[in-house]
Order: structure tokens, then sequence, then C-alpha cells
């Protein structure tokens, strides 16, 4: 059912796509087009209308006008499945796994081959899947419970099942969010394979370096309007981010000079194991003063989880000692940790940072709500929390309708900064911050990357976790690499190059750099 | 996509399940030969025709209102009380037990003091649940259920071998100082059970709804309910959470056994089987969606059910057993309203992908 492929035609163009919500206009006359063989980055705040394009064209959302063209010719696409047939395949950011279901089992859903009788064809499934993964370099362990594979598998395994189902166009939605920088770059090779196989590519991304590394031309959309299409070869990343945002975007973080003083954090060999009697993070040590940032770089799954939540007393220590302010904190409550002066801006902002069934006010007053003036004994004062929560919600930038509005109505951005906006605003001493601008854009980044800055530059101390490398980079006064649970080097910003903390996040030894990194 | 959750201004989900329960009670009726109509005209006239019947209505309104109270105040930390039932015959026999052991007190100290260890034996009652899921993270359901076997078989021993002396199956009443109901009540309506419990139980409404609202146990609770790693965050303690809210919970339902004890028996005698105002207490919290005032609501309507559905058999021959089926039938479709909400929300995609539908064939035709 496939047409006739003729040079002049795109692989999918989207004429005048407008769709409306009420009265609400989430896209209003986009209009793309992607070649077979092109990487087309797709690139707009939290909020421009991307997600819902791509609904569309995976046949999820109907457009309430304008037209779709698969090979030049007209579509309607009334469900998933319909575009699935087209050759329209999308990897989604969160991913559509059953845990508990082997690589193989995941990759077949859905199109189970049977043979009579209704017996799963496996052995056919599994050569047709063997040789995918071998042409585009994508490793799998087919015989592996998704629940115990990497992130980065659970990404290759999506990418196959949409290669699987014979898709020809491709749509990759914030694919980097989740992987490692090695990962990163291993993706970023996979879609030039596959934009060199004929495949048409749309990646919808917020990382402008990647799309200055792969995408052939970038399409830019801000509040559901087409702002423009670039071609990449001649088009600056400055250039992107000021027409994606409206405004110019600073990626200079300026670092003001500021006089680090007394230690506020000290961790003496820390050591936390996890639930099933694990060793998590041992021979831990680390220090963080007055008025200074300390990155904390390294892979996921380090150790750097259960650092913070030792640190917040979320999770019990097995031995060492926290000093914060001078005072043993080690093993305290999260409550009298948080009394003593820190603020977490945790890592998983849903499960922990905020309770997304209540409202604006009562997620605000979280970590408050038990003190004068919020609540004097049994009694809430609501009309104080109110009142605070008007004030730092406008400090902090946080957009929203209305205070009585549910946070998980919020979207990502504005999430993270109430929850920014809540820990910043009790000026805590010292603050642990871990993927504070995880999922968000440029704008949002900036912004609270500026508000950490301004923490800093009040003389708090701030522990700054991150898987990018560049955040890090970034922010920090003083960098620290985390490997298997424990620091395996820290040095000043300035006297690492990204290299040598890529060497040390993959556990590799400095050669000619010991005494920088046993230096506190 | 993630279907959008239908929202029907709270009133319009229960109304329906209330009529299609009706609609269903009727079906049953008319298979098995007998007339729903008049049937159901009998049923509220029983249930609202005179001030005996409506005294009757709003008596068996009391406790439910208590139970469900207990019900949703465990439901929003995130606990499934199923011991209602238990805690209730807990605080059943406590309110009487105190009640025949002061007869001398005079009423201003015995009234209060039975209601208060009712209260405080469905306390404890739960509150084994709680420390137990706090402390060791027992489920609550298996230990709720298990302690309303002891419960049940644990009160009718104490009345037959302590309460009363001749191995008898119930209690004297208890002094007339300690009861509920009064002479001035029952001549009001009409010689019923109506008893002062309704204004313990209304105030009680009011007392949860500004707990659950304006205080920081009630915030705590709710948070715990909703998310308990940002509770855990943010510096709750969620052992301390979960124990309050069996705690107080399993008091709700003690004060509903008190009501039972103090107000409609009078008395505690050797039951068969555990009182019925948990498990209902339960649908009547499900149907209100836990929400206070809708407790209120949604009590009477089981109220109306129950005494109306006793005048059916009264003024017509068709059975008890069909009357049940058709009470049971409006509870299951009230209780079943997700299933409601569901079906409004699928009737409504629907119709808007037929729309869809047809105006892509429109579409596909040019």
């Amino acid at each position: 059912m496939k047409q006739e492929q003729t040079n002049h035609n795109y692989a999918i163009e989207m004429k005048n796509l407008t769709k409306k919500f009420g009265n609400f206009v989430a896209n209003d006359r986009i209009s793309m087009k992607i070649k077979s063989g092109e990487i087309h980055g797709l690139l707009g705040e939290n909020g421009a209308g991307k997600t819902t394009l791509m609904n569309m064209l995976s046949g999820i959302l109907k457009p309430s006008s304008g037209q779709i063209l698969v090979n030049g010719k007209e579509v309607h696409l009334n469900s998933a499945k319909d575009a699935t047939n087209l050759g329209i395949g999308m990897v989604h950011q969160h991913f559509m796994l059953v845990q508990n279901f082997t690589v193989l089992e995941n990759i077949m859903l859905g199109i189970e081959n049977t043979s009579l009788f209704g017996i799963l064809n496996r052995q056919e499934a599994k050569r047709k899947i063997v040789n995918l993964s071998k042409k585009y370099g994508l490793k799998l362990d087919l015989n592996a419970k998704i629940e115990d594979v990497s992130v980065g598998m659970q990404q290759r395994v999506e990418i196959i099942k949409v290669l699987y189902r014979n898709a020809d166009i491709l749509i990759f939605d914030e694919p980097t969010a989740v992987l490692t920088p090695q990962e990163v770059d291993e993706l970023l090779e996979t879609l030039k394979l596959l934009a060199s196989e004929g495949k048409a590519i749309i990646l919808i991304s917020h990382k402008l370096k990647e799309l200055k590394a792969v995408a052939n031309k970038t399409t830019i959309i801000r509040r559901g309007k087409v702002i423009d299409t670039v071609d990449m070869k001649n088009t600056s990343p400055e250039v992107l981010a000021e027409m994606m945002v409206g405004r110019k975007i600073n990626f200079q973080r300026e670092r003001k000079s500021v006089k680090t003083g007394k230690a506020v954090l000290k961790i003496t060999n820390l050591k936390v194991i996890n639930e099933q009697k694990i060793v998590k993070v041992h021979d831990l040590n680390l220090t963080i003063h007055a008025g200074e940032i300390v990155g904390l770089a390294g892979i996921d799954g380090n150790g750097q989880s259960e650092l913070v939540k030792a640190l917040t007393g979320l999770k019990p220590i097995e031995n060492g000692k926290v000093l914060i302010n001078d005072k043993d904190l080690t093993g305290a409550s999260p409550r009298k940790i948080t009394h003593n002066g820190v603020g977490h801006i945790p890592e998983d902002r849903q499960r922990f940072g905020l309770i997304l069934q209540m409202n604006l006010v009562e997620n605000a007053s979280l970590q408050v709500y038990n003190q004068p003036p919020y609540s004097h004994g049994l009694f809430l004062e609501p009309k104080a929390m109110v009142k605070m929560t008007k004030e730092i919600l406008s400090d902090y930038d946080v957009r929203y309708s209305d205070l009585s509005e549910n946070v998980g109505a919020l979207s990502g951005g504005n999430q993270q900064k109430l929850i920014i906006a809540r820990e910043l605003s009790r000026n805590p001493s010292l603050l642990i911050a871990v993927n504070p601008t995880r999922g968000l854009d440029v704008g949002a980044v900036e912004f609270i990357h500026s508000q950490i800055l301004k923490a800093r530059e009040m003389g708090n101390a701030i522990l700054l976790i991150s898987y990018e490398l560049e955040e890090v980079q970034q922010l920090s006064d003083r960098i620290a690499v985390i490997h298997d649970g424990t620091i395996v080097g820290q040095a000043k910003n300035e006297d690492l190059t990204e290299s040598e903390i890529g060497l040390l996040m993959a556990g590799e030894k400095l050669e000619n750099k010991e005494e920088v990194i046993h230096a506190h | 996509m993630r279907i959008k959750k239908v929202r029907l201004g709270g009133i319009s989900v229960p109304l329906i399940s209330i009529f299609l329960g009706l609609v269903v009670g009727a079906i049953i009726m008319l298979l098995s030969g007998f007339n729903p109509l008049i049937n159901y005209l009998n049923l509220f006239s029983g249930a609202l025709g005179t001030p005996n019947a409506i005294g009757e209505v709003f008596r068996s309104a009391t406790p439910l209102i208590l139970t469900a109270l207990g019900f949703s105040i465990a439901n929003s930390a995130g606990f499934f009380n199923v011991g209602l039932s238990g805690q209730a015959l807990a605080g059943w026999l406590a309110s009487v037990w105190f009640a025949l052991a002061f007869p001398h007190l005079p009423g201003f100290i015995l009234l209060p003091g039975s209601i208060i260890m009712g209260a405080l034996a469905g306390a404890f009652w739960s509150g084994i649940a709680g420390f137990l899921r706090a402390y060791f993270g027992t489920s609550e359901v298996i230990t709720t259920i298990m302690l309303n076997y002891i419960s049940l078989y644990g009160t009718n021993a104490i009345v037959k071998g302590v309460l009363t002396s001749s191995d008898a199956d119930s209690t004297p009443l208890v002094p007339i100082q300690a009861r509920l109901r009064t002479p001035f009540l029952e001549k009001l309506t009409g010689n019923s059970t109506f008893h002062w419990g309704i204004v313990i139980s209304f105030f009680m409404v009011f007392v949860i709804w500004w707990l659950m609202k304006k205080t920081t146990l009630g915030f705590e609770i709710r948070s715990v309910g909703m998310n308990e790693d940002a509770a855990r965050y943010a510096g709750m303690s969620t052992k301390k959470t979960i124990i309050s809210s069996m705690l107080l919970s399993g008091a709700l339902a003690g004060l509903g056994g008190a009501m039972e004890g103090l107000g409609n028996f009078q008395n505690i005698f050797v039951n068969t089987s555990l009182p019925d105002i948990g498990f209902d207490g339960m649908s009547v919290s499900l149907l209100a969606t836990g929400n206070p005032i809708g407790i209120i609501f949604s009590a009477l309507l089981f109220g109306i059910l129950k005494i109306g559905g006793l005048n059916i058999s009264i003024s017509s021959n068709t059975p008890s057993e069909i009357v049940n089926i058709v009470i049971a039938s409006v509870i299951f479709f009230v209780g079943a309203n997700y299933i409601i909400q569901y079906l409004i929300s699928k009737m409504k995609i629907s119709h808007k992908s037929a729309k869809l539908i047809s105006n892509s064939t429109k579409g596909g035709h040019k």
C-alpha cells in the first residue's frame, strides 16, 4: 500500500494544521515538510504545542482543520493504528513498556505473529528483530526483562519497536531527557544512521546542542504558531533560543565572585545501603562552604539518589556523620533537617516534591504549614498561607490561573518553579538541588539557574546534583565526581576539563592529575 | 490518550445511580410479577408519609452518618477500613456496659460518659489495625476483617457471660438518664425510635469537615493519603498520621455503635452477624465521595430505602426477598457509581468519535 516515491514528494507534510480545544488554539495553521533521509528538529517551549502536533501525526488527536500528507497523498488518521499502518512511528519520552515482559515480548506486543491455533511465532519475530538491531547497531538483550535493563536499552527497545512495525517516519519526543552523555552520543549516531537509510525523522528537543549536531532543518514553534523553519548549517544556538522564547537568552551564567565562608555541610565517611542491603554510598567525604556551589557529576545510579535521601532524612544512614552548620544531623528526621536550614529540590518532583491533587496554596505551604504564622497549634491559618503563596509565586514567576487549582494542572516548568519558590523562599543555608532543570525549556532553565546563583550570592551553600554535565560545569565553583557510591575526584571547576570529568564518571583514573583529585 | 476525568458537578452521578438502581429494581419486580409503580409508591410513602416514618428514617441514618465519616477519614489517609462493623460493635458494647455499670450517676455525666466510652472502644479496636499497619506494614484490610470477627464473638461472649446473669441473650435496658430516646421526641414523631443521636451525628459532620480542612492534622492526613512520599519529604510523620486517622475512624464507628446502644435499642444483645451499619457506612461514604455534607444526604437515602422497604412488604404481598433485591440493586448502582462515570465518559467519547468518523468519511470522498 506504500506509494511509489518520487523525488519532489515529501515523506510527510503538514498543511495549515490547526487544533482547537474549545476556545484555546493549541496549534494554529502549522505547516511543516519533511523529506525522507532528513532529520527535522521541532523546537519549542513547554506548552508551545509540540505534543499536540505530534499527537495529531500519530493519530491520537484529530485536527480541527488542515491536512496531513504522507508521501504526497492526503491521509485521515482516526487512530494510532492508522498511523502505524501508514508507517508513522513515535518513540515517546515516557516509555510505554511492560515492565515484567522481556525485551522480545515488548517488541512483539500488539502485532504478535501467530501461526495456526494462535501459537506465538517467536522465532520469526526474533530473526527480524535481530536483523534490525544489527542493521542499526542497536544492542539489545532480547531475553532480559524490561525492569532489569538500563534506561538506554529501554529506549532502544522503543526504537526497534517502531522499526519492527515498518515505520518510515519516526518521531522522537525528547529522546535524550533520560539518557547519560554517552547514551546521548550513541542515540544521535543511531538517528543519523536511520536518516541515511532513508527514514524521515522528526526530533523534538529542548537541547539546542543536539539539534545542532544532527538536524538538517528545524522548525521553531511558539504559542502554537510556526515562527520559522531554519537550515541548521547556518543558524547559531543563540538565534534558535531567541526564536523559541521570543527574547534574548543568556547562555553565560555569570558567577560573581563570592567570598566563601565557613563549612555549612560536612559529610564524613558516609555509608548508605538500600533496601536490598546493597551498599550504595561508601566512604563519602564532602564539604561545602557558604557561598559555594559544589556540583556533583556522575552517571545516574552511582549513589546520588541514596546520598540525597540520606542527607535529607528520607533514608537511614548506616555509618558516618553529617554536620550541617556544625550541628550533628546524622539520621535526623526530615523535619528536623528542614528546620535546620536545608532546602531540597527533589529528583522526582511529582513523587516527592508535590502533591499533585492538592492546590497551589497547600503545596506551597508543605514545608511550613506547621509553624506560625501559617498555623497556631492545631489550627491552620489559610489567610497567611494564601498571602505567602501569592508572594512567592509572583517572586518566582510561577504562572497559574487560580490559586485553588491543583498543582497537577501546572506545566512541568511551573511545577518546578513552585518547588524552587517554596525551597528558596525559606532562604536555606544549604540547598540540595537534584536535576533542578530536567525536562525544562531554556527560558525556565535560565530562570532557575539565576535563582540558584542568587542563593549562592546570598551566602548559601549549594549541593547541585545533575546528570547534565553542562549544567554542573555552568554553575559550580567546585566539581566532585561520584562513581560507584563514592567521590572519585574533586577540584575547582576551572581545573577539570569535560573529558577529564567524563573519565572520572566512567570510573577511570586520571594519571597526571593525582594532586588535583585528592585536594579538598 | 488519557481519558479525561468526567466532572459532572458532583450531584448528577449519584442521582443517575439511584435512578438506574430503581429501574433495575422495577425490572426485577416486573419479571417476578409484582407492580413496581405501586411498590415504589409504598416505599416512598412508607419512608416519608408519616411523622413516624420520617423519625425512623432519621434514626436509621444517625449511625450511618457516623460510620460513613469514619470510613471517609481513614480513606483520606489512604486506608480502607473494612472494620467499621467490629469497631461499631465494640462501641455499642462499651457504651451500654458503662451505662449499666454506673446506674446511679446523674444523666449529665452518665450519658456523655457512655457516649465517650463507645468512641474510645471503637478507637481502641481500630487502633490495633492502625498500629500494625504503621509499624509492621500489615494490610489493614486483613486485620480489620479479622478484628470484626473477634469483636462479634467477643461481644456475644461478654453479653452472655458478663453483662447478663443467667446466660440471657440480651441485657436490660440502660438507665433512663443514659438514653438518647426521650418522650418528647417520641411524641413529636408518632412513637418512632427517633433519638437525640442525630444531633451528635450532625455535629460530628461539622467537626470532621473542620478537622480535615482547617487543621494541621487534617492537612497531614490528606497529604499522606494522596502522596506518602511527598508527605515524608515535607517532614510529616506517616506513622503518626496513619495511627491518628485510624483512631479517629474507629472512634466515629464506635460512636455509631453507641447510637444503637443508647438510642435505637437501649441495650445490647447477642448478634448473629456483624451490624449492618459498618458495611452500609462504607457505601454511604463512597456514594458521597467522602464529602461530609454528602454523607448526610446519602445516609438519609439509605434510611429511606431501609424504612420504606419495610412498608412494601407490609402493604403488598411482595416478599421481603424481592424488596431486599430492589434495595440492593439501588445500593449496587450507587456503590458502582464509578461504572456510571465510566459509562458517561464512554458515551461522550463514542459520540465524539462517531462525529469524527462521519467527518472523515465525508472528507475521504473528496
